[in-house]
């Protein structure tokens, strides 16, 4: 084994996994506060899945409509996740998130400006006010490019100070972290490969920054990239951090059902912000008779009302297919089953006969593109074909809110964007996760960094943990009896897709448990062939022990969870249950098996709970609750 | 797509032949496969397929799938293309389609191509110079002035136009002095940003970054997946008012004896220039373009037999007087006229002799 066992070894302050928008904040951060700083890049400097965010990013920046203001922003954050929400973290995002916006315009950003050439901002599902700032609909790409691009002016800075482009910034591109590694309960570094020659590579580091995204590829419709096999959450698992809220998965509720080929690619919120509408196969405009009670007050009745509101929103109230994600999903979901659904089991989003053709391509034009060439559909003169898809995670890791340091038995370790887990509670609002990626991006690496100056000794990478991962990381390539890793991705993504999916029930949750576990022997006899340079099904065989550990705790969350909340819905408890809104769900592992516990949820500080009506908080909370805000408010008046 | 890949899925499947190129830096070749397609698929569903059934190792790069993130770029019946925007209803149904690496770019293995190229060159284009008197969240722009920047932000980073280039595509010595479209409309996009304050965008992507090497082909536009308007929108400008200021006749003057084809650069912080793919011209010495021979006969000449290790003299400062400055009356001066900016030893036109100036293209002949 001697001769396949190269290994090279680098020394970090700071390493950052993961290089989309929360990676590259960090790691600009981290380097910014003068740490020697490694990104990890599992594919190319820049092609992030952050690159598929279309809507735009949520900030209270008060451009379009001046009433807007982070309390507004704090508010709607809560209410989409259905009061679950870590409240520090949803405070610390909406009050933070305007100046991260700015910033990027220091970076190179170009938004589209408002009249008075400030940054636009569009409506979006769930919020209250026009708050998105957008570069058309490729607002992702805009934030990656622009985060890529700081990168490389501050390595232009150290080679006119040091030398060396590398000297204090360094991107691994196409380089996959396999392992954490200890010294005792502190971090102290990272293992993984070369893509490209297979070749494995240690980082010797006090501070590691997870920011690897979601975990989406577990499913047969998803929008997520290769990427998105939960490695972060199982990492930090790994480590002794914790994992909270996992079974909440957003699944968003107008992704492309047809062609075939591109089953799962999303087609933006802001289709519908601009005045696209959802209709069955009936022609019927359904999502009216979808509107929950707890929405009732904000919805429109009428379509007359509704499409009003698109010219003036401060008169009318706003129309029901710009309800949360989760409610829309449902919906469609619910017309399908009724037999109302297009030949290929979606419904139809009609934005053709809303607006001329050349609005739309004006507003909507990588969109008018994509459905062009994808699908060679002309939205401009025919509806959409749309359906729910799996989308985003909003559980995590669990993390301090406003250092982002994972809690539970580990040190050193943070994570910040879609791989954290609270700041979006049951339901992510569309437009939250850029703004997340920057404001928690933003604190990560920098306390990565000053955790890593507060250490007086730094912590000893392990021989034999690193024998042990190099073993592991070589095992499938050795075995070749077990099965082909495609083989048993698409097991995998068969038992999440029917039985872990977007309406959930207790038998086939207890089911999937059952068949992951066998999934589990399954996956620890894989086998790979070929060699270890650029072999896509020995990267695979890895990913999967990480995402069949990760959908273990969605199974396990889900199956404990009973309620239906945000993008957690249970069939046999179709309802949400105060109680439930007090209850984290907590992963942890303990030697190889998932231990799930209860915890409670930080409470609410009073000056930001009385920012809600009673009438509101009434939906959510339970008696006793109540009646302490009641006790508050009166202390107040 | 585990899906699809079963045969029950959709419609019947037909079997298609695929010419797919497997091998690495040593070599290899297009091999051949019988491959499932359905309907409505793309070149990269296929390429998932065999993956999951014939080739598992066959090394290919994806990402979105949705033509947002320009990772499956590969050259398709000989054309560069990204794979997952490649519907399969564009063939022929018994045309064989064949799928190779990238040409411009070194093979890693099978369609997986290195194009560290690209993010050096990235890492040597001047990032945005922000203005130094507007604070965050001050920043004013119009939505007519942002536009033009935005259509090259649009740039999805496929590296399709660098491959397609044909300064580079068989041209490996061009690429240390060449940066490609990418990088063009790179400086085209921050040449136009309202509020960037480096203004020398344009001369440096002339003088830095071979923008006169292209001579708008437009294969680049071609195959560009945004439909960015690469040479129309970027280079031609950039190279028109490149040109704008040497048709200013001050300008022209001095270019005319100072630098002949190619534009002033004194706002050019770094001795590189551009022009020939050699990189001894970045330093030592002073390795000046100047130009003054029309004597086709000795241009021929000193074309053929450039000594790129020849130092053109070094001009000597203008004389000036104690006080630091240019003698400024012909009363005071111990000579008839202001003394020249090149130095008084230098004798215009110079002798071919002693020219560096080589045409891009001499090393075809």
């Amino acid at each position: 084994m001697t001769t396949t066992t190269r290994i090279e070894r680098h020394h970090y302050d700071v390493v950052v996994i993961g290089a989309g928008g929360a990676g590259l904040r960090a790691a600009i951060e981290a380097r910014l506060a003068g740490k020697k700083t490694a990104i990890i890049s599992k594919s190319l400097f820049g092609k992030a899945h952050t690159v598929m965010a279309e809507g735009g990013a949520a900030a209270a920046m008060g451009n379009v409509n001046p009433r807007d203001n982070w309390q507004v922003h704090f508010r709607d954050t809560m209410r989409g996740g259905k009061f679950l929400n870590n409240f520090r973290m949803a405070e610390l995002h909406a009050k933070e998130s305007p100046q991260r916006i700015w910033e990027l315009e220091t970076y190179g950003a170009l938004f589209d400006r408002t009249k008075d050439g400030k940054i636009s901002q569009r409506n979006f599902g769930g919020h209250e006010y026009p708050r998105l700032a957008h570069v058309g609909d490729r607002t992702g790409l805009e934030l990656i490019r622009t985060l890529q691009q700081k990168i490389v002016s501050l390595q232009q800075e150290d080679k006119r100070e040091f030398g060396s482009y590398d000297a204090r910034i360094r991107v691994f591109a196409e380089t996959t972290i396999t392992e954490l590694l200890l010294d005792g309960d502190r971090v102290a570094g990272a293992f993984g490969y070369y893509r490209e020659s297979g070749e494995f590579i240690l980082f010797e580091a006090p501070a590691v920054v997870l920011a690897t995204g979601g975990v989406g590829r577990s499913y047969k419709v998803t929008s997520n990239s290769w990427e998105y096999t939960g490695d972060g959450h199982a990492l930090a698992l790994r480590a002794g951090a914790n994992l909270i809220n996992m079974e909440f998965l957003q699944f968003h509720p107008t992704g492309m059902v047809w062609p075939p080929s591109v089953k799962g690619i999303l087609v933006t919120e802001s289709v519908r912000g601009d005045g696209g509408v959802l209709r069955n196969s009936e022609g019927k405009r359904f999502m009216f008779d979808y509107v929950p009670d707890v929405f009732r007050k904000q919805y429109a009745e009428t379509e007359e009302e509704a499409d009003r509101w698109y010219t003036d929103p401060d008169n009318n109230r706003r129309p029901p297919e710009l309800l949360p994600r989760d409610e829309v999903a449902r919906a469609i979901n619910s017309e399908v089953k009724a037999g109302r659904g297009t030949p290929a089991g979606g419904v139809y989003l009609d934005i053709a006969s809303r607006l001329p053709a050349e609005e739309i391509r004006r507003r909507l034009p990588s969109m008018y593109h994509q459905f062009k060439e994808l699908a060679d559909v002309d939205i401009t003169k025919e509806p959409m074909e749309v359906g729910p898809t799996c989308h985003y995670v909003m559980g995590g890791v669990e993390v301090d809110p406003d250092t982002g340091a994972a809690i539970g038995h580990v040190q050193g370790l943070f994570a910040a964007g879609e791989v954290s887990g609270g700041m979006h509670g049951s339901n992510r609002l569309g437009g939250n996760s850029l703004s997340d990626l920057l404001v928690f991006g933003k604190r990560a690496g920098g306390h990565a960094a000053s955790y890593a100056d507060s250490l007086a000794s730094r912590p000893k990478v392990a021989v034999q943990a690193v024998e042990a991962a190099v073993e592991t990381a070589l095992a499938p390539l050795q075995r070749d009896t077990g099965e082909s890793p495609y083989t048993l991705q698409q097991d995998l993504q068969a038992v999440m897709g029917d039985l872990v999916g977007i309406i959930r029930r207790e038998h086939e949750l207890a089911d999937a448990l059952v068949r992951l576990a066998e999934l589990r022997e399954r996956v620890a006899k894989v086998s790979a062939a070929g060699g270890r340079r650029y072999n896509p099904g020995w990267h695979l065989a890895l990913d999967l022990r990480n995402m069949l550990l990760v959908s273990e705790c969605t199974a396990k969350a889900a199956l404990e969870r009973r309620e239906s909340r945000g993008g957690h819905t249970r069939e046999d408890y179709p309802t949400m249950d105060p109680q439930w809104r007090r209850v984290n769900l907590v992963c942890s592992l303990q030697g190889d098996t998932v231990r799930l516990e209860r915890k409670p949820l930080p409470k609410m500080r009073p000056e930001l709970i009385t920012l809600f009506d009673r009438s509101e908080l009434a939906k959510y909370l339970t008696d006793e609750e109540l009646a302490e805000f009641d006790a508050l408010a009166e202390k107040e008046s | 797509m585990a899906e699809q890949s079963s045969p029950t899925a959709g419609k019947a499947a037909a079997k298609r032949q695929f010419r797919i190129w497997r091998g690495d830096e040593n070599g290899g070749d297009l091999q051949d496969y019988m491959v499932e397609v359905n309907e409505g698929e793309v070149v990269l569903d296929v390429i998932h397929r065999l993956q999951a059934t014939d080739a598992p190792d066959l090394a290919c790069r994806w990402n979105c799938k949705a033509g947002k993130c320009g990772s499956c770029s590969m050259e398709i019946n000989g054309k560069p293309r990204l794979a997952c925007m490649t519907r399969m209803s564009t063939f022929e149904p018994d045309e064989t389609v064949s799928v190779t690496p990238l040409r411009t770019f070194p093979v890693i293995r099978d369609l997986v191509t290195d194009v560290s190229f690209n993010y050096e060159k990235a890492r040597e284009t001047p990032a945005f110079a922000p203005p130094a008197d507007v604070a965050p969240g001050d920043y004013r722009m119009q939505q007519v002035d942002v536009e033009r920047s935005q259509e090259f932000r649009k740039c999805i980073e496929c590296f399709l136009c660098q491959n397609v280039c044909h300064v580079i595509r068989d041209h490996e010595e061009n690429k240390p002095a060449f940066s490609g479209p990418r990088f063009f409309i790179r400086a085209a996009e921050l040449d136009m940003h309202p509020l960037d304050a480096r203004t020398d965008r344009k001369e440096y992507a002339q003088a830095e970054m071979g923008l006169g090497y292209c001579n708008i082909t437009k294969c680049c536009t071609e195959v560009c997946p945004e439909h960015i308007k690469i040479t129309d929108n970027g280079i031609i400008p950039m190279k028109e008012r490149v040109v704008d200021r040497r048709y200013d006749p001050l300008v022209w003057l001095g270019s005319k004896i100072f630098r002949r084809g190619e534009t002033p650069q004194s706002s050019v912080t770094s001795a590189r220039a551009a022009g020939p793919a050699t990189p001894s011209t970045s330093r030592g010495g002073v390795h000046s373009h100047a130009g003054g021979s029309h004597d086709p006969k000795a241009e021929a000449q000193a074309q053929s037999g450039v000594n790129w290790h020849r130092e053109v003299p070094h001009p000597t400062a203008p004389a000036v007087d104690e006080r630091g400055k240019l003698p400024l009356t012909e009363l005071t001066f111990d000579r008839a006229a202001a003394p020249s900016p090149f130095g008084d030893d230098v004798t215009f036109p110079l002798p071919p002799e002693h020219l560096n100036f080589a045409h891009p293209e001499q090393d075809k002949h």
